[in-house]
């Protein structure tokens, strides 16, 4: 069983908390898999740059435990139903254990966030966060993922902050995931010849083109033609 | 250690390959020069599968693109930044310098915002105006010909405007504004500020045979594959070997110091290879510097001689002084009308702004010499590492509960979504005798070479300048029916003013001037000290206008090309 599958299991309480997130296979294999891991990122790095990353992809941060809460909060901020993709599909866990160890920071605000989440479950219902019941869990949250915006980011609650954190994380882990970013419907990033607004956009939101502006524009079926000028330095071509 | 000496004499020794440097690859090999180029960092080609950044996805990167590793961010094509391990520099006590250096060839211009603005003829001969700084000893006219020259050769697109001080040009023709910036220029409107087409250096049309046109996917910073921006590498380094000129690249090998012999006279440079950490020495006939303003002030302190005792050129003691930056500082706005966003179409664009707003005021009714210009940016951007990042704080501005999980947080990413302005104000500083950069004899980098310590200081000219910039902006964001984002910056805040060495326009350290006790270089960018070294980055810019300084920097640099080629034709150097 690979880690996102336990993971997920875990969430959607197929499997008893407290599953070991590599107890499933044999340590040969977990190694073949993060060799696999590494190899697929490839985004034009240094040399340098290529070791460092190596480097962050083979420690692990979080303990099993922390892995599978962060899971479970992973899946309350953004969960999938019928219509969308979840957290936990876009493997934003993982991207967040990665954040740990890329920006250390964040060490000691999530790790102690966690353990932050479970005394006060443990206080409130005698379980820890991840085996708490969906009610309860979202019993917590309720209290910590309001922030009261007339108050300092700096001086708001550390549970406040922490939940904060940990939805900035799962938000941009699943919006910069290729699910998320198919959901969010970017059309960009790949080749194509921009040659303006749409008419029904513009006209969605009030605004126009000046009709002087636009003739100096490019005429986008002449881009290929070699560019030429007289000596005043008006285009010909 | 032995120094190594290489026994092949070159010509023209050019330290660098940014801007500058690659600007006198290109005209100095075509004249049939034989070429040393000397670069700091490693081979850097956009084409190369291995190094391209271009097209990825945010996913490819386990970072999502965040910027710990590259200040940037991971897709951005800047090897270095403001901190490079074992390159340390210092600052003197209250002075906070930034310098950013990237160690690659084609340094900077591989990664930088194309933003390609010629200076005007104001902006020679600004002591005339307002009695402070210097003039130049050059003005516009000695200049035109080569900028001309440098938007035929690279390609800048923009408009004709018939501008007193933004000069017309040879201009490919602009694209056409996306829609946060039509609400751009209609607050700009509301406020009575000018707005133009921006003019930058990507091909929105066909320029030669060798390089492609713009395909508009906006990531002009992580440098074009299809050579369809304008990057030192791509547009002259490359064309320059593949035309068939003389262009040995020494690449990963630090320049220590210009060597001299008994008579003063430079005979080359002395390098560390980074690869075996060795000290090798080069011979050249001629010595250009190229290697970014500081970098090349270094290379001179360090060049002390018998005949040279204060450091090469440094006659005058000027070397280092006058380092000045352009001011900066930056706001951004949430605009109600450009919520709930159609996702249905491309509006990537040219990476970068598609209008800009030059100077537009007379100094005579402000409280501050010199201008600024603004530049915008916005849109329905690919997401990085940040993209989602409170999600609904703007419900704020509606009442509405600011906070939450699940689903509904999806329906608050897509409705403000591209949603948010910014824009950034540059201008031009007034440069300072006092503002320098020397030798800190207490710090060497880990190649063994004293490093540099920056003293630096804005002045009352430069904060009251910023200051204006925030009010114009507030009144555009007003104008355009939107909210400023955060607080203004305030007194105690000295108006937001970036760090000195923030806007990455680091100028003025080797001056030009025709007198030899308060300039460096003469009018042709040639030591007064010494006839065969030759300075072609922005170190011997006098001022630096509001402008950003490549062009200027491009256009000089075959200005002092050509010049270095007529002189050793008349042998006389």
């Amino acid at each position: 069983m690979d880690r996102r599958k336990s993971l997920k299991s875990i969430v959607l309480g197929g499997v008893a908390g407290g599953l070991a997130i590599h107890g499933c296979k044999p340590q040969s294999e977990q190694k073949l898999d993060e060799a696999v891991k590494i190899k697929e990122y490839d985004y034009g790095r240094t040399p340098e740059e290529k070791e460092y990353d190596e480097e962050l992809l083979t420690e692990q941060f979080f303990n099993t435990h922390e892995m599978e809460t962060i899971a479970v909060l992973c899946d309350l901020i953004l969960p999938s139903d019928e219509t969308y993709k979840g957290a936990l599909d876009a493997e934003v866990p993982d991207f967040i254990e990665f954040m740990a160890k890329d920006h250390p920071p964040f060490q000691t605000d999530l790790r102690g966030g966690l353990m932050w989440i479970d005394h006060k479950s443990n206080t409130d219902y005698g379980a820890e966060f991840k085996t708490a019941t969906k009610d309860q869990q979202k019993a917590i949250l309720d209290e910590i993922a309001y922030p009261d915006i007339e108050v300092q980011e700096v001086k708001r609650p550390l549970e406040v902050n922490f939940f904060s954190l940990m939805r900035n994380l799962t938000m941009t882990g699943f919006y910069t995931s290729k699910i998320g970013i198919e959901e969010l419907g970017y059309k960009g990033n790949m080749p194509n010849v921009w040659d303006g607004v749409p008419e029904a956009v513009l006209a969605q939101h009030g605004v126009s083109y000046d009709t002087k502006w636009v003739e100096k524009c490019v005429d986008q079926s002449k881009r290929g033609i070699l560019a030429q000028w007289d000596e005043q330095g008006n285009l010909l071509t | 250690m032995q120094i190594i000496e290489t026994p092949k004499t070159y010509d023209v020794i050019i330290v660098g390959s940014g801007a500058g440097g690659g600007m006198a690859t290109k005209i100095l090999a075509d004249a049939g020069l034989k070429v040393a180029v000397v670069e700091a960092g490693p081979h850097f080609d956009p084409a190369n599968p291995d190094q391209q950044t271009q097209l990825k996805w945010p996913y490819e990167s386990p970072r999502r693109g965040a910027n710990t590793v590259r200040h940037f961010g991971d897709f951005d094509t800047a090897y270095g930044g403001w901190e490079i391990e074992g390159e340390p520099y210092t600052n003197e006590d209250g002075s906070d310098f930034k310098w950013f250096r990237s160690r690659m060839l084609g340094g900077r211009t591989n990664h930088w915002g194309r933003i390609s603005l010629r200076f005007g003829p104001k902006d020679f001969k600004r002591k005339d105006q307002d009695g402070l700084g210097d003039n130049w000893p050059i003005g516009y006219d000695d200049v035109k010909p080569y900028y001309d020259k440098v938007d035929k050769l690279i390609g800048v697109f923009g408009t004709n405007e018939g501008l007193p001080n933004d000069p017309d040009g040879f201009f490919l023709p602009p694209p056409k504004p996306r829609l946060h910036e039509l609400f751009y220029i209609k607050g700009a409107k509301g406020a009575n500020v000018p707005v133009i087409p921006s003019r930058m250096s990507m091909l929105t049309k066909k320029i030669n045979n060798e390089r492609g046109v713009c395909f508009y996917c906006g990531q002009c910073s992580r440098s074009c594959s299809v050579y369809a921006d304008f990057s030192s590498g791509s547009c002259l380094i490359f064309p320059a070997q593949k035309n068939g000129g003389q262009v040995d690249l020494y690449v990963n090998c630090m320049v220590r110091q210009v060597t001299t012999n008994e008579e003063g006279k430079a005979t080359g440079v002395s390098y560390i290879n980074k690869e075996d950490r060795k000290e090798y020495q080069l011979k050249g006939k001629v010595v250009v510097l190229a290697a970014s303003a500081c970098s090349s002030a270094r290379i001179l302190l360090n060049s002390k001689s018998r005949q040279h005792p204060n450091g090469l050129g440094n006659s005058s003691d000027v070397v280092g002084r006058y380092l000045h930056d352009s001011t900066g500082s930056s706001r951004a706005a949430f605009v109600p009308d450009l919520m709930n966003r159609e996702v249905s179409y491309n509006e990537d664009g040219v990476g970068g702004m598609h209008v800009y707003s030059p100077w537009w005021l007379d100094n005579k009714k402000l409280d501050f010499p010199r201008g600024y210009h603004i530049e915008v940016w916005g849109g329905m951007g690919m997401p990085s590492y940040g993209f989602g990042f409170n999600p609904n704080d703007f419900n704020r501005f509606f009442g509405l509960t600011v906070g939450g999980y699940g689903n509904g947080l999806r329906k608050d990413v897509k409705k403000y979504y591209g949603s948010v302005l910014g824009f950034g104000g540059r201008g031009e500083s007034i440069p300072q005798k006092s503002n320098y950069c020397e030798i800190d004899n207490s710090k060497v980098d880990e190649f063994g070479i004293p490093v540099l310590k920056f003293h630096y200081k804005w002045t009352d000219n430069e904060i009251k300048q910023v200051k204006h910039m925030h009010d114009t902006f507030e009144e555009i964001i007003h104008h355009m029916g939107g909210e400023a984002l955060g607080d203004k910056p305030t007194e105690a805040q000295n108006h937001g003013i970036a760090p000195p060495g923030w806007i990455i326009h680091e100028v003025g350290t080797t001056r030009m001037g025709d007198d030899k006790k308060t300039s460096v270089v003469n009018k042709y960018q040639q030591l007064h000290d010494v006839d065969n070294v030759f300075i072609v980055d922005a170190g011997p810019f006098v001022s630096q206008a509001d402008k950003n300084p490549t062009w200027t920097i491009l256009a000089l640099s075959w200005r002092t090309s050509d010049y270095i080629i007529e002189q050793l034709k008349q042998q006389n150097i």
